[in-house]
């Protein structure tokens, strides 16, 4: 258990990605992964979502009533949410020790880092089961062939 | 009251899979200790340790948050929903800002930006860190000096000293024009010309342990370019106590040494050496010499380490002992391990306030030698006076003859002179001297011992003789 699953996604969304975090930056930027959940987590769209808190340019926060609505739109469709990402301006996208605190388990939290606001590297984390420290979870990205 | 509990996809793994349970109970609490009772792997992810709910964790009892009714309170009825909802939260580490980067720094920096290693993050870091280098000697200078370099921000010295001629064969943020002057002046007038950004902050006074505490507080990393024992001590257990990493290097002669000393991830130097040596067994660089390019190596490699642990960068020497041969030009490694017996970072430390450095490392307490003494103006007298009669003994080595010596004085070395003695006539003048009058004391002993009554030392050694009575002679 812990879901030590691939993330598998669409180099496009990769680059979405990227580029929210530049522009938030030095802000951080957030949204949702959504997909299908199978053999690997196959993420096909990202939903941006409002970051809840303006008290910290540093913390980001996804309101469970924002959460709630995301889902709703998302059972017809038979999609989930298979976790989030989010940016580290100027900082390794390696997972801080809030963001180990906070975390779900099996969600997978794919991070960014924004170096002087420019876009670096991505990598995905899994909480572990007791909690103590975030996995690192292999990224298998699609590029047009 | 039988409620219907709705899990969310994070959680399923821990239900086997199901999205909804019915379980019965009259409150919310109950509902959810009956769901922790069938599903155990679910506690830990939504209550704390101390038993209340994780500040992610959400509970909508049908449309509401249960924060709105009387939390886990709230009785329920027969066919209610429990809706367990995330909210996702989370950040980068720094809650504070670094310092930003103006465009002359971007310049100053562009070789660090263009490491990834480094970048706009680890140069901001740089920016925002607080070092404290203690000693601005040998290995003070380059380590001062690379890291004011490099962009630290704000680099403390501690130091009381003054530069002196000797100095300047190593210690390099000194100058000729800065001869005589406090070095903390001389330390911080280069440093600020090699980087008016870094803010130097001055300690002018010895570290002891009244003090070293509330000077080592305001530091990040603190590094140790010290050459005696009892301050190697004080800083390293002021460091465990503060829970501050310590840079540590020592040099030799030719030979050096290096490592990172910080307790939380590591051993302390108290787990590699538990005691210090008996005083008098290392010489130190003033007695004992060292190349003067030597500190150059070592205190790069401290710099090195102080901003590869400040930016995050790479392996550190945490565990490692690095030790450098300087002639065979060659780096060895020895793997450290924290002792677990050690006093002051072990399991049961005995050591949790800073002690008496001095008496630690026997300072006081080494035996002292006793000798009827001659002044160098004394000596010039009665060589005068009485010639040949008095024999000189210089007890120093060869090469320390070959810098400069005292005509008429005979070479006996004092590690040779027990096996020696025979040479000298028991019934003649001895005046024994070396380069500061320590030896040539040990040296009375030693004829004193042996029989030989008239025997004095030269106050002072050959330096006192060479700045008082004979400035034609070199000083070292």
């Amino acid at each position: 258990m812990g879901g030590s699953l691939m993330l598998r996604m669409d180099h496009a969304l990769i680059d979405e990605i990227r580029r929210q975090g530049e522009r938030a930056y030095p802000a951080e930027c957030c949204g949702v992964l959504v997909g299908i959940a199978g053999a690997v987590k196959e993420v096909v769209r990202l939903v941006a979502a409002t970051n809840r808190r303006t008290d910290d340019p540093h913390r980001y926060l996804i309101a469970p009533d924002d959460l709630r609505r995301i889902e709703a739109d998302l059972r017809p469709l038979k999609q989930d949410v298979l976790g989030c990402y989010h940016s580290h301006p100027d900082h390794p996208a390696v997972p801080s020790a809030f963001d180990v605190e906070q975390a779900w388990p099996w969600y997978s939290y794919l991070i960014l880092r924004v170096d002087g606001g420019r876009a670096a590297e991505v990598a995905s984390w899994v909480l572990v089961d007791d909690r103590s420290t975030m996995h690192s979870e292999p990224i298998d990205v699609l590029s047009e062939v | 009251m039988p409620v219907t509990v709705s899990i969310p996809t994070p959680l399923r793994p821990f239900t086997g899979g199901d999205d909804s349970i019915v379980l019965s109970g009259e409150t919310v609490g109950q509902v959810l200790d009956g769901l922790i009772a069938r599903h155990g792997g679910l506690k830990r992810h939504l209550m704390q340790e101390d038993g209340r709910l994780r500040s992610f964790v959400n509970l909508y009892l049908n449309e509401t948050d249960i924060r709105h009714l009387a939390s886990t309170q709230t009785p329920v009825r027969s066919g209610d929903v429990l809706t367990i909802v995330p909210s996702i939260a989370g950040g980068s580490p720094a809650t504070e800002t670094k310092p930003p980067l103006s465009h002359a720094e971007m310049l100053r920096y562009s070789r660090h930006l263009l490491l990834p290693e480094v970048g706009v993050s680890g140069q901001r870091r740089l920016k925002a860190a607080r070092v404290l280098t203690v000693g601005a000697g040998g290995l003070g200078s380059p380590l001062s000096m690379y890291l004011a370099a490099a962009g630290v921000g704000t680099i403390g010295i501690v130091d009381f000293d003054v530069v002196d001629l000797t100095n300047l064969q190593r210690q390099i943020v000194h100058g000729t024009s800065t001869l005589g002057r406090p070095k903390l002046d001389s330390a911080e007038e280069r440093l600020t010309d090699l980087n008016p950004n870094v803010k130097i902050e001055r300690h002018e006074t010895r570290l002891t342990s009244q003090n070293a505490m509330e000077i080592l507080r305001e530091y990040d990393i603190v590094v140790d370019g010290t050459d005696n024992f009892p301050t190697r001590y004080l800083v390293n257990d002021a460091c465990v106590l503060l829970g501050k990493p310590n840079v540590y290097g020592s040099i030799f002669r030719f030979e050096g040494q290096a490592s990172l000393f910080y307790a939380e991830q590591g051993p302390c130097y108290r787990c590699l050496y538990s005691e210090p040596p008996p005083p008098g067994l290392v010489p130190s660089c003033a007695e004992g010499g060292v190349l003067g390019v030597l500190p150059g190596i070592i205190g790069s490699i401290q710099a090195l380490e102080t901003i590869k642990w400040i930016i995050g960068a790479g392996n550190s020497l945490i565990g490692r002992l690095l030790l450098f041969d300087a002639l065979k030009l060659r780096f060895r490694e020895l793997e450290l391990r924290k002792d677990p017996a050690c006093p002051l970072c072990g399991t049961n430390p005995t050591i949790r306030e800073l002690i008496d450095y001095e008496a630690f490392c026997g300072i006081g307490a080494e035996p002292s030698y006793e000798g009827p003494e001659i002044t160098a103006e004394e000596l010039k007298a009665e060589l005068n006076q009485k010639g040949g009669d008095v024999v000189l003994i210089d007890v120093r080595e060869r090469h320390e003859w070959d810098i400069v010596h005292i005509d008429g004085a005979r070479l006996i070395p004092l590690s040779q002179l027990p096996e020696r003695l025979g040479e000298l006539d028991g019934h003649s003048e001895i005046v024994t001297h070396c380069h500061h009058g320590a030896r040539s004391m040990k040296a009375l002993e030693i004829l004193k011992g042996a029989g030989f009554s008239k025997v004095r030392s030269l106050a002072g050694g050959i330096d006192a003789w060479a700045e008082r009575v004979d400035p034609g002679l070199a000083r070292y």
